[in-house]
């Protein structure tokens, strides 16, 4: 694999206006997608989704619901795709990947002291093995914000490297928490230090502060994504995390992903959703688009 | 026996110096009596051409000047013009004035160079404005000087005529060319000995004397004059200049009498320039602009 | 895990299309031939005679228009002058409420005039829909607001209005002109006689409806149809006391120079060819996105397009691909389609001489690049075209081609970029990009243009005034400043 041999300097990333950043997203949201076109974009956002539950009250059978929900989404209507993982924390692994046995649908796993990334190297490291040992596809780590904010890129860009190799063949996802880098600049600067250290894929959030994911966070990730790969050839993944409910908003998400990567992104290897209720909304649109009439929430299991 | 006195021969003030006019030309000013006054330059366009070269290559470092500092020169030159009084009474008087008309004439002409060298840099927050634009824009737009102003001053106000024409302009950042009294030219050339002697950088005030009749199709056909200011009441050279000042869509005022200072009449040769920037919204609070 | 075995490039063309997106146009209503809109009613031209109007997209008439003659302009100005002896006499605040009532009546119809002024004019239905009918409506309730309170306008001034004004806009934003001419020319308390541009006369005609619609005394607005003559008789009528012009600047000198030796006042907004400038520091992604709008909104039909890009050399590589991937989504399709970025190019005339300009940019050995999309069979359309290496020197980069065609140059200096930006007889408009706060202000000072955007581009605001410098014209309309032209003081 070629690699640069050296580290670029991470203070001197490219720098971004926000204002503008926001006009070229409310282009993308004046996109109409109709007919034809909006049911293939809501079957591929099915096949995004990441099914997540990541509760300090999660158990076994929450777990094991969730899991046939991620392969049964509703049987009532035929030829659905599954969702593309479910996200669960470390000690909910083995219980996801034993509910999932058969099915194409991966298990992702939070590690490195989710959501806050406040602990010990080695903390981060052991949680991670623990959950690649329990046969986790994906990690989704966290990224130490104190340590980014404080200026010191280089420790952050040794973590993901370090927590990369921990993950031996499973797929590295990473968690900027987005709302607390609070400005765009950083975002891309944390775009580029994480894909320079390894990462398959970089995350907005962790879901469990707001803002979560946004149009103008993950519009500069696409193109940090994009000038990435111009630069290496190496393609990267994107994942927005929280805060997309409704179909017509992941709707623009795949417009953004098309028109700023092309079609190469637009599948779950990829491009995925981190969300919970999205794929209910998906689901009554499906069935609306079918039916010619909107939907009742009552009808689509939650869960 | 008495002493015989030198004579002062009248020249054209280009580019900080004092040439004759390259043609050679001259025409007789006589007074009342019929006797000869003086010999007058009878400019040709060739001088026009000159003078706006020279007005254009001051432009970029007069309209830049802090405004303070226009100011200052601009209260020099009246400065200047008290310590000529005298000169400028007799010559005046010369021209056919009352001792009483020549003295308020001078006095008004010190008092508006006094008036508009307090606009130097006060008309920018008349003019400019800050503006509310519905979107996160800062945008604001401020006034600045058109360039090169062709003036053609008043023909019956010999003294305050060329003050009035010239002050507004210079306060406001331009540079000019200035076409004086063609009956009573005796006070162009002396104001520009004043201009010379207060700080006034070379080019940015140029006087000639001659013949609107010949010289205002060239000072409105010229494609580096931004502007033309007339105070000449000649419907058909008017009539002229507004036509030839079409080739490059020069900005044309038309004066028929001298008109009480204000500071429109500076705001008369300036453009208006909006610009724009966003502003980044951090956090909940947004920008008052 | 990719190996980078050739030049990594991404795909814009993919299996998930954009189905059609039509905005319904059932709603509207238009009719088969519009009269002249003169004293407060619609009457015939005198000359009997009328011209058809076409939907540039389709190629097929919309409606039949009237031609005004001489005789019919005097017709109109007459009634403004008539109307003038009482609009300037009526309390200011009640010709405020008037010019408000015209605000709220084309918020409540704005659909159907988006609708309109896409199917008679060409441009995107998202344009007119987002940007055109909001901004004229916009303007008409700003400047309803100043018509009370003008003597805090001009302190000490005792400003008066000028009479009569003659008005006539251009084809471009045909709805967004009439409302920048007409809104400070009855906020100040003169009346109007405005001709629109022969291609695009439906939006003004229904904006006749809705102002007879909003109580609008007989006379204050006079709406007179035609082409190059109508216009003429305008610009020469005795009783005028104010032309207001928007358009070429060869027309613009024509104007000047036929009204010299009158005492009428004239304001002009005419051509421009802007410098975009972009610098190394500058946040690059955003600054694409500014050159496209810059260039590609309307078609290219803006006289403030940023039509000049000077790249600065380190990073002209890497804009330019951008450029290109980002042409490559660009939509050229359809005026209806809520999807179309690019619409349809105004008239047959337009879309030939902006050909006429791409044929000349080859000859002159620019390197010609065009984006791959699609276009419509029927209709006049023009794919997003670069000329790189183009050279101060060509015609492309000189001359305005009012289409959407960007010329492309490289510069070093700061001083280099300054010096070739103003070098042109233009001056309307001009972009900066940099991150550089100082260096912001530095090239915003310097250059010569009467608006001037700084990490952005086309942008515009009732309360923002607009106008060139040079050859671009003179006036502003917009703002305080947009009342000057319609007072005497």
């Amino acid at each position: 694999m070629s690699r640069t041999n050296t580290l670029p300097n991470f203070k001197n990333t490219p720098v971004i206006d926000q204002v503008g950043v926001e006009e070229r997203v409310a282009r993308f949201t004046t996109r109409s997608i109709k007919k034809s076109s909006k049911g293939q974009a809501l079957k591929m956002i099915l096949n995004m989704i990441d099914l997540t539950t990541l509760e300090g009250k999660d158990t076994e059978g929450k777990v094991k619901q969730m899991c046939y929900k991620a392969v049964h989404l509703h049987d009532v209507i035929p030829n659905l795709p599954t969702v593309a993982a479910v996200c669960v924390y470390p000690s909910m692994v083995k219980i996801a990947k034993d509910a999932l046995k058969g099915s194409s649908v991966k298990v992702a796993s939070v590690a490195t002291a989710f959501p806050s990334g406040q602990s010990t190297h080695d903390v981060k490291i052991a949680d991670t093995k623990f959950a690649v040992d329990n046969g986790a596809d994906e990690i989704d780590m966290v990224i130490s914000r104190g340590e980014f904010l404080s200026g010191n890129y280089n420790f952050v860009f040794d973590e993901i490297a370090s927590i990369k190799e921990a993950c031996g063949t499973a797929r590295l996802k990473v968690i900027f928490e987005t709302g607390e880098l609070s400005t765009l600049d950083n975002v891309r600067r944390a775009s580029e230090i994480a894909m320079a250290a390894g990462a398959d894929f970089i995350k907005t959030s962790t879901g469990k502060i707001s803002p979560a994911a946004t149009m103008p966070v993950t519009l500069v990730m696409l193109e940090a994504i994009r000038d990435y790969y111009y630069k290496t050839g190496r393609m990267v993944g994107m994942k927005p995390a929280g805060g997309i409910s409704t179909s017509k908003a992941a709707i623009h998400y795949l417009v953004m992903v098309r028109e700023t990567l092309g079609g190469a992104w637009l599948s779950n290897e990829w491009f995925r959703f981190g969300a919970s209720s999205l794929a209910n909304d998906v689901l009554m649109q499906i069935a609306k688009e079918a039916s010619g009439v909107y939907q009742s929430i009552d009808y689509f299991s939650k869960d | 026996m008495s002493r015989i006195e030198i004579q002062k021969t009248y020249k054209l003030f280009i580019g900080g110096q004092f040439p004759r006019t390259e043609s050679g030309r001259y025409y007789p000013l006589k007074n009342k009596k019929g006797e000869l006054i003086a010999n007058i330059c009878l400019s040709s366009r060739k001088d026009f051409r000159n003078a706006v070269v020279a007005a254009r290559s001051a432009f970029a470092s007069w309209s830049t000047r802090a405004a303070f500092n226009r100011s200052q020169i601009l209260y020099r030159i009246a400065e200047m013009m008290e310590g000529r009084k005298q000169q400028f009474i007799d010559e005046l008087m010369l021209q056919g004035a009352t001792i009483k008309a020549a003295t308020t004439e001078l006095e008004t002409a010190i008092d508006t160079m006094v008036y508009y060298a307090g606009w130097c840099d006060k008309y920018q927050q008349l003019f400019s404005a800050v503006n509310p634009v519905a979107s996160s824009h800062f945008n604001f737009s401020v006034p600045e000087p058109t360039g090169v102003v062709a003036i053609l001053a008043p023909e019956n106000n010999s003294l305050l005529g060329l003050v009035t024409s010239i002050a507004p302009a210079i306060a406001g950042g331009n540079t000019c060319v200035v076409l004086a009294s063609e009956r009573m030219p005796l006070c162009a050339i002396t104001f520009a000995e004043v201009l010379n002697t207060s700080d006034l950088p070379a080019g940015v005030v140029n006087l000639l004397t001659g013949s609107s009749q010949e010289l205002h199709a060239h000072f409105s056909t010229h494609m580096d004059v931004n502007a033309v200011v007339t105070y000449q009441n000649k419907p058909d050279e008017i009539k002229t200049i507004q036509q030839n000042a079409s080739l490059n869509v020069k900005r044309v005022f038309v004066h028929t009498a001298v008109t009480n200072p204000n500071p429109y009449l500076i705001f008369d040769l300036q453009e208006i320039k909006t610009t724009w920037h966003p502003i980044e919204n951090i956090g909940s609070a947004k920008a008052g602009y | 895990m990719t190996k980078k075995t050739k030049q990594p490039s991404l795909d814009f063309k993919t299996d998930w299309a954009y189905a059609p997106a039509l905005e319904d146009t059932k709603h509207i209503s238009l009719k088969k031939q519009y009269d002249l809109f003169i004293d407060g009613e619609f009457v015939k031209p005198h000359s009997k005679k009328y011209f058809a109007t076409y939907n540039p997209a389709t190629e097929q008439k919309l409606a039949d228009i009237a031609e005004a003659d001489q005789t019919d302009v005097n017709k109109a100005v007459i009634a403004a002058r008539k109307a003038f002896e009482k609009w300037s006499k009526i309390s200011a605040s009640e010709r405020g409420k008037y010019i408000y009532r015209i605000a709220r009546l084309m918020q409540e119809r704005a659909r159907e005039f988006s609708v309109i002024e896409t199917l008679d004019g060409g441009k995107p239905i998202r344009e007119s829909r987002d940007i055109d009918i909001p901004l004229a409506a916009n303007h008409f309730f700003y400047y309803a607001g100043w018509a009370d309170k003008l003597e805090y306008a001009f302190p000490n001034r005792n400003p008066k209005p000028l009479g009569v004004a003659g008005q006539i806009i251009p084809w471009n934003f045909p709805l967004l002109m009439a409302a920048w001419k007409i809104a400070p020319a009855l906020a100040t308390g003169n009346t109007v006689v405005l001709k629109p541009a022969e291609s695009t006369s439906l939006t003004a005609l229904k904006l006749a409806e809705l102002i007879r619609d909003s109580g609008l005394p007989n006379g204050v607005v006079n709406i007179v149809t035609g082409a190059g003559s109508t216009g003429a008789a305008i610009v020469n009528h005795p009783d005028i006391n104010k032309i207001a012009f928007t358009g070429s600047t060869d027309v613009g000198k024509l104007i000047q120079k036929s009204i010299a030796g009158t005492t009428k006042k004239l304001t002009l907004e005419l051509g421009g060819k802007a410098a975009n400038i972009i610098f190394d520091d500058a946040p690059i992604d955003q600054a694409v996105e500014g050159i496209i709008n810059g260039i590609f909104f309307n078609q290219g039909h803006v006289c403030c397009a940023g039509s000049r890009l000077f790249i600065q050399e380190g990073v002209a590589d890497v804009v330019i691909r951008k450029l290109k991937d980002r042409m490559e989504t660009l939509i050229v399709g359809d005026p209806l389609d809520k999807n179309t970025d690019i619409g349809a190019i105004n008239s047959k005339e337009q879309l030939s001489k902006i050909n006429k300009y791409i044929t000349i940019g080859k000859n002159e050995g620019a390197e010609m690049y065009q984006s791959s999309c699609a276009l419509p069979t029927k209709g006049y359309f023009c794919r997003p075209t670069l000329f790189l290496n183009a050279s101060q020197s060509h015609r492309i980069v000189q001359e305005e081609i009012f289409g959407p065609v960007l010329t492309i140059l490289t510069f070093r200096t700061i001083e280099e970029v300054i010096e070739k930006a103003n070098n042109i007889p233009y001056g309307l408009s001009a972009g900066v990009w940099t991150d550089k706060g100082s260096k912001i202000f530095n090239l915003t000072s310097k250059l010569r243009a009467g608006v001037v955007w700084a990490n952005t581009y086309n942008k515009f605001d009732p309360t923002s005034p607009f106008g060139g410098y040079k050859e671009s014209g003179f006036g502003r309309e917009g703002g305080l400043h947009g009342l000057m032209p319609y007072l005497k003081f």
